[in-house]
């Protein structure tokens, strides 16, 4: 019964309600404005903290991302979901995920972060979404057409294991070199000083709040990518309830807790450019799509045992590093030096991937 | 001999796809589809009933699962 409940309509829209008043709660305890959870932007942060790139704003080991995985694992476990699989194209995912963070990057926030924005007050956020659902619609009309990126193997157990004990060794890190007072590192981690990279919840609180969504997220399958593709290809409002229970969850509580400040200019984390917020998150919703799944849901199945998935978390944390390297993230300021041909290029390259890669070739 | 899809190692979307072009292609009948994973097996359920199919059995077979939906 328990098993089940997830799967069902009252299950998802539980799931998304909690995320919808946690992630909000989050930034109350300290994490950045609209960014209660943000996947691509504390994977970058982790980058951050691992060096990267050394953007000195942004860096540090954010424990909601070891959460994430590690709460997916346990309810894997607990309820014998744990398949270990993989093989189904790891290099083209390494490459979606890389453009996916480098989009995401240009937008400033993943899916969940563009609805953190939005229920925040930040309008900049509508043109984001916009271009998330036009990514994802173009991401469909490829899985009409046969895209595919083929089928997965069983594999060893140890396999599925190697993304949750990265996490692991994350989480020992953290604690053996915890954050220092004023001070920009501590043993080998990186941290901010200043900026949003400085802003965090108490690490336990983030932890346990991390793991709570990862297992919850495992459980009911929670994508807000899937929410959009399923709508457009199915009809179905199956995980789209989810996502809507998110909003209206995340609306409220920011109301609640005075964080609803409506507007374009200066909302915190975010840039005016409507057209660059709209470019980047159509790369990121395609690259989304053409993976399987949002950044949040990538690393719940990487907790299951999805090997791809885990390839996939690993393209983003390094395309984090190519997109302070290169000067393609953007800023409170705007889009950076390069983030413009860096969308480009990685629409072209999610086009490559979707023409090339089909049933029919394989 | 049944109608088969067979969907072992692929992920979602793609079990559902096939299975709604076999019901697509069918009307009616009785069609048996092999999903690996449990997101799977409650994504081609899903999908079987909002096509106003039945669900006629799911029995474990190897490390996944047999689905057999039916439309009389």
């Amino acid at each position: 019964m328990f098993k089940k409940l997830f799967a069902t309509s009252p299950g998802i829209i539980g799931v998304g309600a909690f995320i919808g008043v946690f992630a909000p709660l989050l930034q109350k305890w300290g994490n950045p404005g609209n960014m209660g959870v943000c996947v691509a932007c504390f994977e970058r942060d982790i980058a951050g903290a691992i060096g990267l790139h050394r953007a000195a704003v942004v860096q540090y080991m954010r424990p909601e991302i070891i959460g994430f995985v590690l709460g997916a694992l346990i309810a894997a476990y607990v309820f014998r979901e744990f398949r270990p699989r993989t093989g189904s194209a790891p290099i083209a995912r390494f490459v979606l995920g890389t453009f996916a963070m480098i989009g995401a990057l240009v937008f400033l926030g993943c899916p969940w972060r563009a609805m953190l924005r939005l229920t925040g007050g930040d309008g900049n956020a509508i043109f984001g979404f916009i271009g998330l659902i036009v990514g994802i619609w173009i991401g469909t009309r490829f899985l009409k057409g046969g895209y595919d990126l083929g089928r997965v193997q069983p594999t060893h157990t140890s396999v599925g294991w190697l993304l949750p004990l990265i996490m692991i060794g994350f989480l020992v890190l953290i604690l053996v070199f915890p954050p220092v007072s004023g001070q920009n590192q501590s043993g080998v981690l990186f941290y901010s000083t200043q900026g949003p990279g400085s802003m965090h919840a108490p690490l336990i609180v983030s932890l346990i709040v991390g793991l709570a969504i990862g297992f919850l997220a495992q459980r009911s399958r929670f994508c807000t990518m899937g929410a959009f593709r399923d709508l457009i290809l199915f009809r179905q409002i199956h995980l789209f309830s989810g996502v809507v229970a998110l909003l209206i969850a995340a609306f409220i509580t920011n109301l609640i807790v005075g964080q609803f400040h409506p507007g374009f200019a200066k909302q915190p984390v975010a840039h005016t450019m409507a057209l660059w917020n709209f470019g980047g998150m159509l790369l990121a919703g395609l690259a989304f799509c053409l993976a399987g799944g949002c950044p949040g849901r990538q690393l719940f199945m990487a907790g299951e045992g999805d090997g791809d998935a885990a390839v996939f978390v690993l393209g983003m944390i390094v395309g984090a590093g190519f997109s302070h390297n290169f000067g393609l993230a953007s800023s409170p300021k705007g889009v950076g030096p390069h983030g413009i041909a860096a969308v480009i290029i990685g629409i072209l390259v999610c086009l490559f991937i979707g023409f090339t890669m089909r049933k029919r070739i394989a | 001999m049944n109608n088969m899809v067979d969907a072992r190692g692929l992920s979602c979307p793609q079990p559902v796809m096939m299975t709604m072009n076999e019901m697509k292609k069918l009307g009616k009948g009785e069609v048996v589809i092999l999903v690996d994973t449990d997101t799977s097996r409650e994504n081609v359920s899903r999908a079987a009933k909002s096509q106003g199919w039945q669900v006629k059995s799911v029995d474990s077979e190897g490390t996944g699962y047999r689905i057999t939906i039916v439309k009389d």
